[in-house]
């Protein structure tokens, strides 16, 4: 059910999308000029409800959303994957469901899409490397997946797996990491309202690097947990292995819950840097579970979150 | 005549002058072109390299965060002046080329690579006075970096002739052996702080050790004579 989430602000507080595109526009004119072959993808608007869910922030700007990204596929630079993801076949995309499922199967991108309501969610985005964005995310909620294969009653997971195109992936013929990326949610943080699975950016489809055609978006977690170009979804009853915690299990948790009270070892959680201002850029403070404490803390009542990071 | 013979003169000597390089090996050659390069355009270049980073980063040509980008070109730069540094020796032992005259040079605007590096992950990066000293203390690849940066200090400070005079060269050799400590501390650092299995700086690392393992036969030699 599309549209659950309701919010005081207007849209009005996003950049409005006229500001952005010409400045896009500026951006693909210099590129052509300077013989780049890239080609700036058709503007097809993806027609996403305007929700009025926002953040009060102002969002970065498209250029900052799509080349600043970890995308360990496609290497360690931030901008790798801006250079190489493009690359990737993103269609025809086709995901498995499968588990504790009453209708697995190997879903199209147009049957997972069929009968969804598009909606734009903007979210603040807090990476575990204390640097932060606020992104126009456009997606349906997740719940509304998973409602539609039907979760089987004894399910308490939500496993993801993302492609692994060896060919196409420099990271991952390099074993940057233990491939293929697998992440995984509590069944109820799965069905949040404010979990979605985002297929947009700013009304368009959403870059490969930012994980075309389809990626989980969890907002109050740090965003290694939102994981990219999925190509399955696996309900189960124990929790799933999560990449990051299998490559260095003291410093990351399943939860990675935003949290400014508990550091990790190599980043003070305190503060946040928010991209995009520059070399002199100031610190701002993180807020519990990202600025998304009143909906979620719920979550974890009762669970001492030093201990379950 | 008289014009003729001056011409089979200047010719003859010539010659001679050729022949003598001819039978110069490559190296002495090179040793030959490089005594007549200065050092000091060294401090000119490696003066301007932070600024014209610092320049990039103010117009954009870092990207979207240019904070870490001069944080960590400034890094790079640091560790492969102290590589650069490291390398003078092995070079002239294997090789024959002659670079010692450079390698003060070197080791100075090095260590400036390095001061800017913790310049701007002080005044750029945390920002926080209370930060900085939680970060030192807690975070492991930061202590490393610091120590690495605080070996440096002497051999910055000693880096002149006065000092060589005043140490003695046998003391100054010992202490600036610290050198390679800091190398190694300067790549243990990376390798601690690159998340997943990354192969650049483990490259560099198995640099710093092979430069510091070709040392290792001389010295024993000395330790047994
Ligand atoms: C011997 C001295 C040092 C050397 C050779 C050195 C070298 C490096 C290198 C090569 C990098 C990685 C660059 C990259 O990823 O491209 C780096 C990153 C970094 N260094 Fe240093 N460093 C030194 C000292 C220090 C000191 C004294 C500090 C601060 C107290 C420091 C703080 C950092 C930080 C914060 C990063 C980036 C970490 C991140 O992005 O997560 N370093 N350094």
């Amino acid at each position: 059910m599309a549209g659950r989430y309701k919010s005081p602000l207007t849209h009005a507080d996003v950049t409005p999308k006229a500001a952005w595109l010409n400045r896009r526009q500026i951006i693909a004119g210099a590129m052509a000029a300077g013989g780049a072959s890239i080609a700036s993808p058709a503007l097809a608007s993806l027609g996403a409800r305007k929700t009025s869910y926002g953040s009060g922030l102002e969002p970065n700007t498209f250029e900052e959303i799509t080349s600043y990204n970890n995308f360990y596929e496609f290497g360690v630079g931030k901008d790798d994957p801006a250079q190489n993801a493009g690359a990737m076949q993103t269609s025809p995309w086709s995901v498995v469901i499968d588990g504790m499922v009453d209708r697995p199967g190997t879903y199209s991108m147009d049957q997972i899409l069929e009968g969804q309501t598009l909606e734009e969610r903007i979210y603040r985005f807090r990476c575990v490397e204390a640097w932060s964005m606020v992104i126009p995310w456009v997606g349906f909620e997740l719940a509304d997946l998973l409602d539609r294969v039907g979760v089987q009653s004894g399910a308490r997971y939500v496993a993801f797996e993302t492609a692994v195109i060896p060919e196409v992936m420099p990271g991952v013929r390099r074993r940057v990491l233990d491939f293929p990326y697998v992440e995984g949610l509590r069944l109820d943080e799965a069905m949040h309202p404010l979990t979605i699975m985002a297929t947009g950016i700013y009304d368009e489809p959403i870059p490969n690097q930012n994980g075309a055609p389809m990626r989980l978006v969890v907002p109050w977690k740090y965003g290694f947990k939102s994981i990219k170009s999925i190509v399955r979804i696996t309900l189960t009853d124990s929790e799933p292995p999560t990449s990051w915690n299998k490559a260095n299990a003291r410093e990351y948790g399943f939860y990675s819950n935003v949290n400014p009270t508990v550091d990790h070892p190599r980043w003070s959680q305190a503060t946040e840097r928010r991209i995009g201002g520059g070399l002199f850029a100031a610190r701002q403070e993180t807020l519990m579970f990202n600025g998304y404490e009143n909906e979620v803390a719920g979550l974890y009542e009762g669970m001492d979150l030093s201990v379950n990071y | 005549m008289l014009c003729l013979l001056f011409l089979r003169d200047r010719c003859l000597s010539a010659c001679a002058g050729h022949w003598a390089l001819r039978r110069m090996k490559p190296s002495q050659r090179i040793n030959l072109a490089l005594s007549r390069v200065p050092a000091w355009p060294l401090y000119i270049v490696g003066g301007l390299v932070p600024f014209w980073y610092l320049y990039l980063g103010l117009t954009g040509g870092l990207g979207v965060e240019p904070i870490e980008a001069l944080e960590h070109r400034l890094g790079e730069l640091a560790l492969q002046g102290l590589i650069a540094g490291l390398a003078v020796t092995p070079l002239r032992n294997m090789t024959g080329v002659n670079l010692v005259k450079f390698r003060r040079a070197i080791g100075l605007v090095t260590f400036y690579f390095v001061t800017c590096h913790l310049l701007v992950w002080l005044v750029l990066d945390v920002q926080i006075l209370s930060q900085i000293w939680a970060d030192i203390l807690k975070r492991p690849y930061i202590t490393i970096g610091m120590i690495g940066f605080v070996l440096l200090i002497p051999l910055a400070v000693t880096s002149n002739n006065w000092s060589i005079r005043k140490l003695g060269p046998l003391k100054w050799r010992r202490l600036h052996q610290l050198g390679y400590a800091a190398a190694i501390l300067g790549a243990v650092h990376w390798v601690m702080l690159a998340k997943g299995f990354q192969i650049e700086p483990l490259v560099y690392l198995g640099i710093v050790v092979l430069l510091l393992a070709m040392r290792v036969p001389k010295a024993v030699k000395r330790a047994v004579a």
